[in-house]
């Protein structure tokens, strides 16, 4: 019996009167799995990772129907600042905040009213380790993070989400901006990480998720086309498009 | 609610009440200019108020009509555009478009810099100084004239008037500027041709700007325009004495009471009623050209 | 015969660089004069002594009221200018009521400095009865230049990018903790610079507090509201030595000498923000 974390209904969004940018979606994300979405440009994958930590609110013209739960309780009833600390998300092109290493890792735990000393720093030692990233900063905590390679400002990235304490953490294109060694780096904390986590990871790289994750979902233009192992996707999809678009046939 | 949210809550109703300072601040300008002024016009008409052509305002029996004092300001910012606008555009031209590193840093902020003149200095140098020589140049019996005014006014007015042109220059974009060289025309010919017509509404908001801001102006026109609330003469009248409707309101507020207080109120609403046609129409055209 | 347009060009040119140059000239005459005439007025007593009724004596009541001033007017106008911002930058939609706060604030902008002098008087000292001090003379000018702290603000807050705000409220922060934490400490520069400049230019205002500050006065203020606020401004006393020309001055440079201090105390105010901005233009970390 597999535990269900996140569990999206009809999910159905706007950002314009008649364009939808998802068209009814539904889909359950089951606990400590990597899930893969795959799908050409404008398919809707970012606008749905989004969704799922209640990010899209800040858009003024954002609409959407349907309802998406995590752990049975729809995220709309919820306080929106546990949600984006339950349910983290690592961007597209590494973005640390200008301040230190410290500072950018102790951001959202301060936030959340955490303020003693030893427990910033506990937090802070633990997440960089879990992100295979102490090692190497270790000296220079209190130095600026944007001094750090654009693979090791990726880890920090990871690393600030893991601080938060989250369930689930969401990877919107993580290696899109790095090379094949960070790439990789960053591929093997993700193995680990789901031990303890529930991770989903949007990529425009097919290969990224036939190596990484356990099960992938493929959306084309705004829908849900097939969900199933990561094996049966790229082996025997059972739609057409599916198999047109991991064999290269479109892109 | 916990005491987070409603920290946070009390602090969102607070900036959005700063947001709302700016149009408290300005209706309560108008509420109290009508207050004040609005009562005038119980026992005077509007027509004789402003077509009136008598400003006597402490004699007996008193006349309040602002002709005069309309056209001094007509005529003191009319010569100031007119020295200010060839020199702003000269001036925005060549700090957009030719100057280049450390030059254009000088310039800019050395336009800047008369910004930070206060305008009394400014009113007194003028009234001393210059008013001495333009008596001298010109054979006058005072050096406190329209002419002197309206120098001071133009540099004044320049600060405002280059910078605002400056940026419609550099806002056009630089494809513009490439295609015309690329089809062989000179540098001079492409600002010329293309790159000022297409600047052309962030241009007219410059002037207007510097309009809006010589027209406001008290302290210069206080001190340099002689205060003689006469018709002025065409064309000697520049180098005649005139009074503003700023300086009108500066010079006899401190000793004024019952009408003629009221009818310096009245004043006032008609010069906010002017600035604020000319400042909203001035921002119009700046957004005019952003929305393209 | 046609002309060459690359001599057209040379010509155009020249003439725009002569005339950018013409622009320097009246600045450096303004210095010029102000420093012949008036250096020659200043020297301790004239710093540190009150006026005497012909304009003798020293100008050290002007000198504090115009300090007092500029920060009683910074203690008003930056917290609410800089709320104004947030509130437009960061809370406000697109909406009719933003639209008639940008009027608002254009038109406070545009309006004359003597309407604000006639407004402050009947406002801040008759009718909320203020008196003549400092209070209304630093409510008025703040209102004068909100538009200047709002506007350097918004520029300052829209400069941060996107992303900041994003990161911050993916890892849980409310609206309020983003805007606190992961904005104004970067827009910070901005704001003080423009509200320094605004400030200084307040500094040498007359006209909007032309009916507040007192001619003449021999002791400073001893609160700020009622008539132990009464102060003197800069301006106000030169403008007032002026009309005193032809009268009994005492020393006809006098008003040379006011000029100076002011102009120097606006440079000083003006300084610190010129420095950080050309600080900030070379650090920019993003």
């Amino acid at each position: 019996m597999v535990d269900i974390r996140i569990s999206v209904k009809n999910l159905t969004v706007y950002f314009e009167e008649q364009n939808a940018a998802l068209k009814d979606i539904n889909l359950d994300i089951y606990a400590n799995e990597i899930l893969g979405i795959i799908g050409p440009a404008s398919s809707g994958k970012t606008t749905f990772l989004r969704t799922l930590n209640r990010l899209n609110d800040i858009h003024p013209d954002f609409k959407f129907e349907g309802e998406v739960l995590l752990d049975d309780k729809d995220i709309y009833k919820r306080n929106v600042g546990n949600l984006r600390k339950k349910v983290g998300m690592v961007f597209a092109m590494p973005n640390p905040l200008p301040m230190s290493i410290f500072d950018n890792l102790a951001y959202g735990p301060r936030m959340s009213g955490i303020k003693d000393k030893k427990s910033l720093e506990e937090l802070v030692i633990n997440s960089l380790q879990a992100a295979y990233l102490f090692d190497e900063v270790k000296d220079r905590l209190h130095k600026p993070a944007l001094m750090l390679s654009g693979g090791q400002q990726q880890r920090l990235c990871i690393a600030r989400t893991l601080a938060n304490e989250p369930e689930v953490i969401l990877f919107d294109e993580p290696c899109s901006g790095l090379d094949p060694i960070s790439t990789a780096k960053v591929e093997d904390a993700m193995q680990k990480l789901k031990e303890k986590y529930t991770l989903i990871l949007v990529t425009n790289n097919t290969k990224q998720a036939a190596r990484v994750c356990d099960r992938t979902a493929f959306f084309l233009l705004g829908e849900l086309i097939e969900i199933d192992n990561t094996a049966t996707i790229f082996t025997v999809p059972s739609d057409k498009r599916t198999e047109d678009y991991v064999t290269g046939r479109f892109g | 609610m916990n005491l987070k949210q409603i920290r946070e809550f009390i602090i969102e109703k607070a900036i959005f009440l700063c947001g709302l300072v700016s149009i408290i601040g300005i209706i309560l300008i108008f509420v109290f200019l009508i207050k004040e002024g609005g009562s005038f016009f119980l026992k005077e008409s509007l027509r004789d108020f402003l077509l009136g052509i008598h400003w006597y305002p402490t004699s007996t029996p008193a006349k309040f009509g602002i002709l005069p004092l309309i056209l001094g300001s007509l005529l003191v910012t009319g010569a100031a555009i007119s020295i200010a606008v060839p020199l702003g555009v000269a001036g925005a031209i060549f700090i957009a478009e030719i100057a280049k590193g450390s030059l254009k840093e000088f310039l800019k902020s050395s336009v800047e810099l008369i910004q930070a003149i206060p305008s009394v200095v400014l009113g007194f140098l003028g009234a001393k100084a210059l008013g001495g020589y333009v008596m001298d140049w010109f054979n006058l019996s005072s050096g406190l004239t329209a002419f002197t005014a309206a120098l001071l006014l133009a540099f004044m007015a320049l600060p405002t008037i280059i910078s605002v042109m400056e940026d419609a220059i550099t806002a056009v974009p630089k494809r513009y500027r490439e295609s015309a060289l690329a089809m062989g025309s000179t540098k001079w010919q492409a600002i010329y041709r293309v790159v000022l017509p297409a600047a052309a509404s962030g241009m007219a908001a410059a002037i207007m700007l510097g309009i809006g801001r010589a027209i406001g102006e008290t302290m210069v026109v206080a001190m340099a325009s002689g205060n003689a609330a006469i018709i002025p003469g065409f064309p000697s009248g520049i180098l005649g004495p005139v009074k503003t409707l700023t300086a009108t309101i500066a010079t006899e507020t401190a000793e004024a009471s019952g009408r003629h207080i009221q009818s310096l109120f009245a004043i006032a609403i008609a010069l906010f009623l002017i600035t604020l046609g000319v400042n909203v129409s001035a921002d119009f055209l700046v957004h005019k050209k952003k929305v393209k | 015969m046609r002309i060459n347009p690359r001599h057209t060009e040379k010509f155009i040119f020249g003439s725009l660089f002569s005339v950018s140059l013409i622009i320097l000239v009246p600045i450096s005459w303004v210095l010029l004069i102000t420093l012949k005439y008036g250096l020659s007025v200043i020297n301790l007593d004239f710093l540190t002594k009150s006026p005497t009724f012909n304009a003798g004596g020293g100008i050290y009541p002007a000198i504090l009221g115009t300090i007092l001033l500029v920060i009683g007017t910074i203690v008003v106008s930056l917290p609410i200018g800089l709320g104004a911002a947030i509130y437009l930058s960061e809370y406000s939609s697109k909406n009719l009521l933003t639209r008639i706060i940008r009027i608002g604030i254009i038109s406070l902008a545009g309006v004359p400095s003597i309407v604000y002098g006639l407004f402050g008087f009947s406002f801040f000292v008759l009718f909320l009865g203020f008196d003549k001090s400092l209070l209304a003379g630093a409510l008025t000018l703040s209102l004068m230049i909100l538009p200047v702290v709002i506007t350097a603000s918004r520029e300052a807050i829209d400069a941060v990018p996107e992303h900041f705000r994003e990161v911050s409220l993916s890892l849980g922060a409310t609206k309020w903790q983003t805007i606190r934490h992961a904005v104004i400490p970067h827009a910070l520069s901005g704001i003080l610079t423009g509200t320094i400049l605004g400030i200084g230019r307040a500094a040498g205002e007359t006209a909007p507090i032309l009916l507040i500050a007192s001619a003449w006065l021999v002791n400073t203020p001893t609160s700020v509201v009622g008539r132990g606020g009464r102060f003197m401004a800069l301006p106000n006393y030169l403008y007032s030595t002026y009309a005193l020309v032809g009268k009994s001055m005492e020393n006809p440079n006098t008003p040379y000498g006011i000029a100076l201090v002011l102009m120097l105390l606006v440079f000083l105010i003006t300084l610190p923000a010129i420095i950080i901005r050309a600080k900030l233009r070379k650090e920019r970390k993003w």
